[in-house]
């Protein structure tokens, strides 16, 4: 069951068609008088059966974003269970609480009431971990589902602002876990806390005066955790919601992309519609989520906040970590070395820390941001794309994706260094040397390798078009020859193969017009030309109809000709044989 | 053809082989190993002083020296063993007793072991003899290590304070620099902690009497006692490592887990 959305060549001769009218059952009618009284009301029909009849095509791939959906609202939905008991005070309390080992130490409301969750509301520990759990699984599966929508291209015109949307959500998203793991008020989150503040210290200038307006006064003071509880149940949720809300919309609006295949164009979207399909698919998907989500929750511990023990300044614990997604700055800060610290008219500069704490963060969502932008002024593509692209026929994207994604997992790994120092028995100083100068050398050699397999992966598509698949079936002629039978794909997979578009280099303009005149616009282009050949100057292109009509008629007529007549002879007198 | 033929194109065939092929290598592997010889010399009971210092020169004065003086590498770039005099004998009882010494190879730092060369009347003998050289820590009597006399919440406090550091939070080990590292401190014994406290092993600083009393470091054996025996409330640990393994437990198990089930689904036919 397909549906296109453009209108079709032959529709004029289903004119007449349409769904066979039966007389409604008596339930159905209920329903139906009460969604009439609604629509009498509301007139939601129109939108709703609109919504409802929607095609959506289908792969894995695109329910990348719903685990990240699913995980934000389980987060939400355990979030508010979670602030029925919450106590978000840095008031001083002794414990009295169940567990034993803590009994009588001084601590926050804020931790006391953690510890509360934890031990004496029924169910409390385990909506934590899923709470926990939730949020990690949330930014895990938003930056896969970045991965796919990178790579596949379907950033491109006019999907761009759902990019930047979602780059400014999956910066949101980091945040907003932040401060959720700095409200427990345990040693690990203080010791986060205390991080942050030395952070905005180093912003020229005005960081002093940033920390004192953030913390009400010195560190550590009463007033943060208040502040971030405001920021992390009620401020950032609302931002992401609405953003969220956006970016479904948009791609309700701008139509879901669809992988290339026979029968899916530029101008349709094939597969099923949310009613009832997508309805179930997604619905049953939410619940396999929550299901995963809470299997974990109860199986595997996460901020185990009891053993942390209370916040004080002056302790810290070996392995004090931000959650993963922070880990990148994290690791920055692990890499900068000490010598970058220095002393201006009596001020002191801490380039070891604030490119690392303060620049990263916000410029690696800028650079993702950005990204669509660059790519459409280099291709100087203007047009819409609804088909995605296959990795390997975007080969210099591919590698430039490749090429952040290593550096950033050579920041992240670097944030967990002592971690792997123990359990791997190696030296940190030799595992911070290696991540340093891997942050720089890694990238290249990834981009390159990757955009070696890219262009290679393409030469093999072109082969496979050209001549077939090897059969592994050797056939020996009757006068004694041997070949072996090369394979032509079926059209349908051979389509996925071609479809894409040849691509070339930008012709760089002449510097200079007719009358000999310097263009203004000159250096721009001589800029773009060479973004341009960058890009695309190894392009391999796709086989085109007649390189095919040639390849059938003599590049290897040995094999395909002789070879297809001598199968046909074999097959014609073995009428019992293969197919 | 038969079903095994039918099936050795299958996706998965070269995987499996793979699987059967490594399980079999594994197998045969721990079936021929060679067994750690065991040359463990069953000395007589010997308390004196005199049974100590023959036992140490047998086996430590390579590195340590004749007299416990310490000796130097043979380049005479690095110390071979440092001298010994004033360590105590809660030194000795804690440097073997864990199985540390005598170090099997030279390395950034002695590892702990639960092969013991020694028995306890030999450690006890060796202790004997290095205390005899210059006045040192004894080891700590029974009751000042007995986890049940101590406060673990004021335990607790002091980990916090003075050991989690290195130790981490929950005494699960980090990591120093250039190689060396704070070991584990899970199913440590009391004595052995409040050895390491008093006579500062490797790269631990001394924790004496006055910086933290007896008392105290009986409430510390006590808190770590209570990570021992306290079941984990939230499932597995991971290692009580924080949110390293956590996330990537995450990546691994979390999302392997999810995109099975959305690749699984997405196979679905409507």
């Amino acid at each position: 069951m397909s549906t296109t959305a453009n209108q079709r060549p032959a529709d004029a001769l289903r004119t007449g068609d349409g769904p066979r009218h039966v007389a409604p059952s008596a339930g159905a009618k209920k329903i139906g008088g009460l969604a009439g009284w609604v629509d009498d009301r509301t007139g939601a029909a129109k939108p709703v059966g609109y919504l409802m009849k929607k095609v959506f095509p289908d792969h894995w791939s695109f329910m990348l974003g719903e685990i990240a959906m699913y995980s934000m609202i389980i987060c939400l939905i355990t979030g508010a269970f979670l602030t029925f008991w919450f106590v978000p005070s840095a008031g001083h309390t002794v414990y009295d609480g169940s567990y034993v080992p803590l009994r009588g130490v001084e601590m926050s409301e804020a931790y006391a009431s953690t510890l509360h969750i934890s031990f004496d509301i029924k169910g409390g520990l385990i909506i934590r971990q899923i709470h926990h759990w939730a949020a990690l699984m949330f930014v895990v599966a938003l930056v896969v589902h970045m991965f796919r929508v990178f790579f596949t291209g379907a950033f491109r015109k006019p999907r761009e602002i759902n990019w930047v949307i979602g780059s400014v959500l999956a910066l949101l998203a980091i945040v907003e876990g932040f401060a959720g793991y700095s409200l427990p008020d345990d040693l690990l989150s203080g010791t986060g806390i205390r991080a942050m503040a030395g952070f905005v210290q180093t912003a020229p200038v005005i960081g002093s005066y940033l920390v004192y307006g953030i913390f009400g006064g010195p560190f550590p003071g009463e007033m943060i955790i208040p502040r971030l509880y405001s920021a992390h149940v009620l401020l950032i949720p609302a931002i992401l919601i609405g953003l969220f809300t956006a970016h479904i919309a948009l791609v309700a609006l701008q139509k879901h992309t669809q992988f290339p295949g026979p029968g899916r164009t530029n101008d349709n979207v094939v597969g099923y519609p949310v009613m009832p399909v997508y309805a179930a698919k997604a619905g049953g998907f939410f619940f396999i989520v929550f299901g995963v989500l809470a299997l974990i929750a109860a199986l595997v511990q996460i901020n185990p906040v009891w053993a942390y023990g209370p916040y004080d300044p002056s302790p810290v614990t070996a392995g004090s970590q931000p959650d993963w997604y922070m880990g990148f700055a994290d690791g920055a800060l692990r890499l900068l070395p000490g010598w970058l610290e220095f002393t201006v008219f009596g001020f002191t500069v801490s380039m070891n820390i604030f490119p690392g704490a303060l620049i990263l963060l916000p410029l690696v969502y800028v650079i993702l941001g950005a990204y669509p932008f660059v790519e459409r002024w280099v291709t100087g593509d203007e047009r819409e794309h609804h088909l995605l692209e296959r990795p390997r026929n975007a080969p210099v994207r591919t590698g430039i994706g490749m090429a952040g994604i290593t550096a950033y997992t050579v920041l992240l790994f670097a944030s967990g260094n002592d971690i792997m120092a123990i359990k791997l028995g190696m030296s940190i100083n030799d595992l911070t040397w290696f991540f340093r100068v891997g942050f720089f050398v890694l990238p290249v050699v990834v981009f390159w390798v990757t955009k070696r397999v890219c262009l290679s992966l393409q030469r093999r598509d072109r082969d496979t078009v050209l001549h077939g698949r090897e059969s592994g079936t050797i056939i020996r002629t009757p006068d004694g020859r041997f070949f072996e039978r090369h394979e032509a794909g079926l059209p349908e997979d051979q389509w996925v193969l071609v479809q894409h578009e040849a691509v070339a280099p930008l012709e760089l303009e002449p510097e200079v017009d007719e009358h000999g005149v310097a263009r203004p616009a000159a250096r721009k282009d001589r800029m773009r030309a060479r973004l341009s050949r960058f890009y695309f100057a190894d392009a391999v292109n796709p086989v085109t109809p007649a390189e095919l009509a040639a390849a059938h008629h003599h590049g290897h007529e040995t094999e395909a000709l002789e070879g297809s007549q001598a199968a046909g002879e074999i097959e014609s007198a073995e009428p019992a044989g293969r197919h | 053809m038969n079903a095994l033929a039918a099936r050795r194109r299958h996706p998965a065939a070269i995987a499996v082989l793979l699987m059967i092929g490594l399980f079999l290598t594994g197998a045969v592997y721990a079936a021929v190993a060679p067994e750690p010889a065991d040359a463990t010399t069953q000395a007589l009971p010997a308390q004196s002083v005199a049974e100590g210092k023959a036992l140490f020169r047998a086996n430590c004065a390579s590195c340590h020296g004749l007299n416990a003086e310490g000796r130097q590498t043979g380049t005479g770039d690095q110390i071979a063993g440092p001298p010994l005099a004033g360590v105590g004998a809660a030194a000795v009882d804690f440097q073997v007793g864990t199985g540390r010494m005598p170090m099997t190879q030279p390395g950034v730092q002695a590892m702990r072991s639960d092969d013991v060369k020694f028995t306890d009347e030999q450690i006890a003998a060796m202790g004997a003899y290095i205390a005899s050289l210059a006045p040192g820590p004894s080891v700590p009597s029974d009751e000042a290590v007995d986890p049940t006399k101590g406060d673990a919440a004021v335990g607790g406090e002091l980990f916090r304070v003075n050991c989690a550091m290195c130790h981490n939070f929950a005494g699960s080990g980090g990591a120093l620099t250039r190689g060396k590292y704070a070991p584990s401190l899970r199913d440590v014994t009391g004595k052995h902690i409040y050895e390491a406290m008093a006579t500062g092993p490797q790269s631990m600083p001394v924790f004496n009497d006055s910086n933290i009393t007896p008392e105290n470091k009986r409430d510390v054996i006590a808190f770590l006692d209570t990570l021992d025996q306290e079941p984990s409330p939230g499932g597995l640990t991971l290692g009580s490592l924080g949110p390293v393994t956590e996330g990537l437990f995450a990546w691994v198990f979390g999302l392997g887990i999810l995109v099975g089930c959305a690749v699984w689904l997405g196979s679905k036919a409507a």
